[in-house]
């Protein structure tokens, strides 16, 4: 039985590419969005645009409203114990620089930060400044072959020193689910911060922060079939309570004079300018959306088509998987065959997978190659796409051989 | 303006060329002719390729001759309709010559478009600046 996608039909962005003879694999950088999304975003507008937590006129009421029932819709989806441990920011980057300047001050010179080998830049990039702004040390858990973090270098490599761990649950390139809480554990017992990158992981299977047990898990709204611009920073309340305010100005503000202020708390104090008020709106109703999703059919159909790709790329002689991945993505590289060879003929062919670095440069050299190609997957894709993707891809080596 | 000889041949090749495959073919074709550098400089490194390009100019009695390379074949192929154009003009010819325009005449401008990862923009701007610099 051909493998269909039931969901295909709520993304008008997907006919809109098949019309354009493109096929979309690549929704690990940026999802389509359902028809809801689109709604909400021009209901927003279209209704009458205005500012949050400003004004104490009708628009600005409304737009206040819709704003922050975004704001309890993440907190159920993430499973927050309260709305006000979400904090709303531009993109998972952003939520992790903010986290990096809002605790900076807790470090001390030769305190240790701990990430993994498989971050991606966002989530190694701002660790790596502090740790050089404060002379610190920045820890590399490595991994295994197969991509996971290895448990017996990590159970001494996260020690009394660390300070902060920070790791993503889904790697971007390896699509390997990693067993963070054993380490978010031992991180806690050392009296260390946990950070959780869930970028990639909130797209594929809800996720549960008090479960997780961490302080701090970030992800983004653009991958999880919601707008760009936006993202969450999730902070257990005692956790949230130790950042810094790290950006000045609008309504964080709550008393300035011209040689002093003071700021409000958690979540607004975290909240400088005016914020993406239309995304913010719009990430509710993708969650609005995801809600409403049967989960087991989403996951099932999710599995099915990552078995389906894996199948189809294993069976391409000379072609080498990075890692094994469990879910939503493949990198691979092709022996003899130059990744921006073959990405250069999968385009010419309408098949929109990225090629690169996949913003994880330190990984890729660890993995002793230049760049790779990855198909990612999105719960709309299906069969045929795969299809296309294999005879573009047999058609390219066929051609570069 | 006449173009160079291996200008026209470009054009005529890839102007009579009727679709993708042929044209992917073609340019893997060219950057066989690509004139291997002797030495891969870090300075001459081409960076925004996803690809590994280096580029070298000089100036040789107000004409200029580039030499490049890069790891990936259709790149190097791209490279070497590039050099096709631009090496053996005099100075003041090309500074004021439209790289992208030549990109459209062999029907391949969408290799300079701004996402495109192949980073031939970035190559053009190396140019530009080896120009300048002189």
């Amino acid at each position: 039985m051909t493998l269909i996608s039931p969901w295909r039909v709520d993304f008008p962005g997907l006919r809109a590419l098949d019309a354009d003879g493109q096929t979309y694999l690549d929704s690990a950088a940026t999802a389509q969005k359902p028809q809801a999304v689109l709604d909400a975003l021009l209901a927003y507008y279209a209704g009458g645009a205005a500012n949050v937590h400003r004004a104490q006129h009708l628009p600005g009421e409304r737009a206040t409203r819709a704003f922050e029932a975004t704001r309890d819709k993440a907190a159920r989806w993430l499973n927050a114990a309260s709305r006000d441990e979400i904090v709303f920011t531009r993109g998972a980057t952003e939520s992790l620089n903010l986290l990096a300047y809002g605790l900076e001050s807790m470090f001390m010179a030769g305190d240790e930060i701990v990430v993994s080998a498989a971050e991606h830049h966002a989530n190694l990039l701002p660790w790596q400044q502090l740790a050089a702004r404060k002379s610190l040390k920045l820890v590399v858990l490595p991994l295994t072959p197969a991509g996971d973090i290895d448990p017996l270098e990590a159970a001494t490599l996260i020690g009394p020193r660390t300070r902060l761990l920070a790791l993503a649950q889904l790697s971007n390139v390896l699509g390997r689910w990693q067993a963070v809480q054993p380490l978010i554990r031992r991180a806690q017992e050392h009296g260390a911060l946990t950070v959780v990158d869930g970028a990639q992981a909130v797209v594929h299977g809800r996720q549960d922060v008090q479960a997780l047990g961490c302080d701090f898990y970030v992800c983004s709204s653009h991958k999880l079939y919601g707008p760009d611009g936006v993202g969450l920073l999730y902070g257990r309340r005692d956790a949230l309570q130790r950042l810094n305010h790290w950006q000045f100005g609008g309504e964080m503000v709550q008393q300035a004079e011209y040689h002093a202020a003071t700021f409000r708390p958690a979540p607004l104090g975290l909240e400088a300018g005016t914020p993406a008020v239309s995304g913010v709106v719009a990430l509710g109703a993708a969650l609005d959306y995801f809600e409403h999703l049967d989960a087991e059919a989403v996951s099932r159909h999710e599995a099915a088509l990552h078995r389906m790709l894996l199948e189809g790329l294993r069976r391409h002689e000379g072609l080498r998987l990075l890692g094994e991945p469990h879910t939503a993505l493949a990198c691979f590289t092709v022996d003899g065959v130059h990744s921006g060879d073959l990405a250069h003929l999968l385009t010419e062919q309408g098949i929109a997978v990225r090629a690169g670095h996949h913003c994880a440069m330190p990984l890729l050299q660890r993995l002793g190659v230049s760049g790779a190609i990855r198909v990612s997957l999105g719960l709309y894709n299906d069969e045929a796409d795969l299809q296309r993707f294999f005879a573009a891809l047999d058609k390219a080596l066929e051609l570069l051989r | 303006m006449n173009l160079p000889t291996a200008a026209q041949e470009a054009l005529d090749a890839f102007t009579a060329c009727p679709g993708w495959e042929q044209r992917a073919r073609l340019l893997m074709h060219w950057g066989e002719r690509l004139e291997p550098l002797a030495e891969r400089h870090e300075a001459d490194r081409v960076h925004g390729c996803e690809s590994q390009v280096w580029l070298s100019g000089e100036k040789r009695d107000d004409r200029w001759h580039f030499r490049a390379s890069s790891d990936a074949r259709l790149i190097r192929g791209l490279l070497a309709v590039l050099l096709a154009r631009v090496n053996g003009l005099p100075a003041g010819e090309l500074a004021g010559l439209d790289i992208a325009d030549w990109f459209a005449r062999l029907g391949l401008s969408r290799q300079l478009s701004p996402s495109r990862a192949s980073g031939m923009n970035a190559v053009v701007q190396q140019m530009r600046r080896l120009i300048d610099a002189a």
